[in-house]
């Protein structure tokens, strides 16, 4: 084993790294926001947005985020052309973030749900009657306290997706995986590299994943 | 001030209201009492409309209730509340508390929100923990604020759902002193609470329920009074109550 190749091949590596953390980080955010609608939704006492937002969270829990990704790849392009009319070139990039985003919508969706509901009812009753509509009650009183609560299950959840960005290498993305591979390739050293990816990756999420724990005490007492 | 009108409500099946009518005028203190499960808290729920009811209306201000173009919100938030767990929101300071349906609700300035915040923390003793959370606070203390924020929205009448039962017992009359003071400036409040010397002290009426129904609803003098002309009901409730 020889890894002094690996110390000039930093730069293109890091490169990789910082495409692996723009996915997780778009994802995470998108991921976020559509799924607090759906949690929204979900809890919503209008049967039709409730079934719809079952309907998709279901939907996506129950296929391979790989298929997600391909999916997109192709499908993204597609749906642009028919809402534009023309043709809009959609690299690899955009078409990932928008799987990821909507993939990941769903688990974020049951975690915010599941926050929504630890909030005493109590609650929603008191800022209603202060005059609060529906949706400032949810934006101003429950919401801030749900995302308090599910701050340590939001960051496992991203760091699971930090892992899961490295499926991109199925449409060619150079994540930091797919860099790491492609450049021991070259070289022919592959095991090197894998390896080092392999550190890197086990470093970063369990570091992420300690600090989460502790947040978690923090947060709890 | 409020006029409830042949009120019905069901859980399902549950039949929780039934045919509850009384007023309340301007002015008029009305505390509420009856046995558990009786369907109070459901009755001045259904006054702020917290709570829907399938038969009936409720009048407040003018405003009904039962007609579905009824700005519900608006209603509500000229109709202070008091809860049993005070329900302060955790995650703001106390005047955050008392400001921020003053901001988002009735479109007052930060500032002017503030000073009025302020000022009815000073009315209720709290002045000193405007910067505090609640958790930081005592329960009576925290009762005590709930008022104020309620208080902050210049309501027309104040609706209370056993503010005290929550509280230990030494910190019940700090929140009594507050409602009772509250009274006797000519604030129209609808009270369910057993603390029978408040009553005594500034209810004009008595309201007695049982099983759903307006059972009793007599002046206090009488309420107190005359308990061979109470129902049989509201004689062992009074005599198991007073005994404590
Ligand atoms: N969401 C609900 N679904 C079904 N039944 C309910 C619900 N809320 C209350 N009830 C029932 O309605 C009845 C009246 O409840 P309510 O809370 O108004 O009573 P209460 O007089 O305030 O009692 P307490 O003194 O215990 O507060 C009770 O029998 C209760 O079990
Ligand atoms: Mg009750």
């Amino acid at each position: 084993m020889d890894f002094s190749a690996i110390l000039p091949a930093l730069p293109g590596l890091w490169e990789g790294m910082l495409t692996t953390l723009q996915l997780m980080l778009l994802g995470v955010l998108g991921g976020v926001l559509l799924g607090t609608l759906l949690a929204v939704m979900r809890l919503s006492h209008n049967r039709l947005l409730a079934n719809l937002a079952a309907t998709y969270v279901n939907y996506f829990r129950s296929i391979p985020l790989l298929l997600v990704i391909t999916w997109f790849y192709f499908a993204v392009p597609f749906l642009l052309r028919a809402i534009t009319g023309e043709d809009t070139p959609v690299g690899a990039f955009t078409s990932c973030v928008v799987a990821f985003l909507m993939f990941e919508a769903a688990y974020f969706c049951e975690i915010v749900r599941a926050g929504i509901q630890s909030i005493p009812k109590g609650q929603m009753g008191a800022a209603q009657a202060l005059g609060m509509t529906h949706g400032q009650c949810m934006r101003l009183i429950i919401l801030p306290q749900a995302f308090r609560k599910m701050t340590p299950l939001l960051l496992q959840q991203s760091i699971i997706l930090f892992q899961d960005t490295s499926l991109v290498y199925a449409v060619g993305l150079m994540d930091f995986l797919n860099a790491a591979r492609s450049r021991g390739d070259i070289i022919g050293q592959p095991h090197e590299f894998l390896i080092f990816a392999g550190l890197v990756y086990f470093t970063v999420s369990f570091a992420a994943s300690l600090l989460v724990k502790r947040l978690q005490k923090r947060l709890a007492v | 001030m409020i006029s409830i009108q042949n009120v019905y409500k069901w859980y399902g099946d549950f039949q929780v209201l039934s045919n509850c009518s009384t007023e309340v005028s301007k002015g008029e203190v009305v505390v509420v009492c009856g046995p558990s499960g009786s369907g109070k808290s459901t009755l001045i729920k259904c006054v702020n409309a917290l709570e829907p009811f399938q038969r009936g209306d409720i009048v407040v201000d003018g405003i009904s209730l039962a007609d579905p173009k009824t700005n519900l919100p608006k209603l509500r938030s000229r109709v202070g509340m008091v809860f049993q767990h005070f329900e302060l929101f955790p995650h703001l300071s106390i005047t955050e508390n008392l400001t921020i349906a003053q901001i988002k609700v009735l479109g007052r300035g930060k500032d002017e929100a503030t000073e009025k915040g302020l000022a009815l923390l000073e009315r209720v003793g709290l002045k000193a923990h405007a910067h505090k959370y609640p958790g930081q606070l005592s329960g009576g203390q925290q009762q005590r604020v709930a008022i104020a924020r309620a208080l902050a929205m210049d309501p027309v009448v104040m609706l209370f759902d056993e503010p005290t039962s929550a509280l230990d017992p030494e910190m019940v009359n700090e929140v009594l002193d507050v409602m009772v003071q509250l009274a006797q400036e000519g604030m129209t409040m609808m009270c369910v609470t057993h603390e029978m010397g408040f009553a005594r002290k500034v209810a004009d009426r008595v309201i007695f329920m049982d099983q759903g129904q307006i059972v009793e609803d007599c002046a206090k003098e009488a309420f107190f009074g005359d308990l061979s002309a109470r129902s049989e009901r509201a004689r062992q409730f009074l005599a198991k109550i007073l005994q404590h």
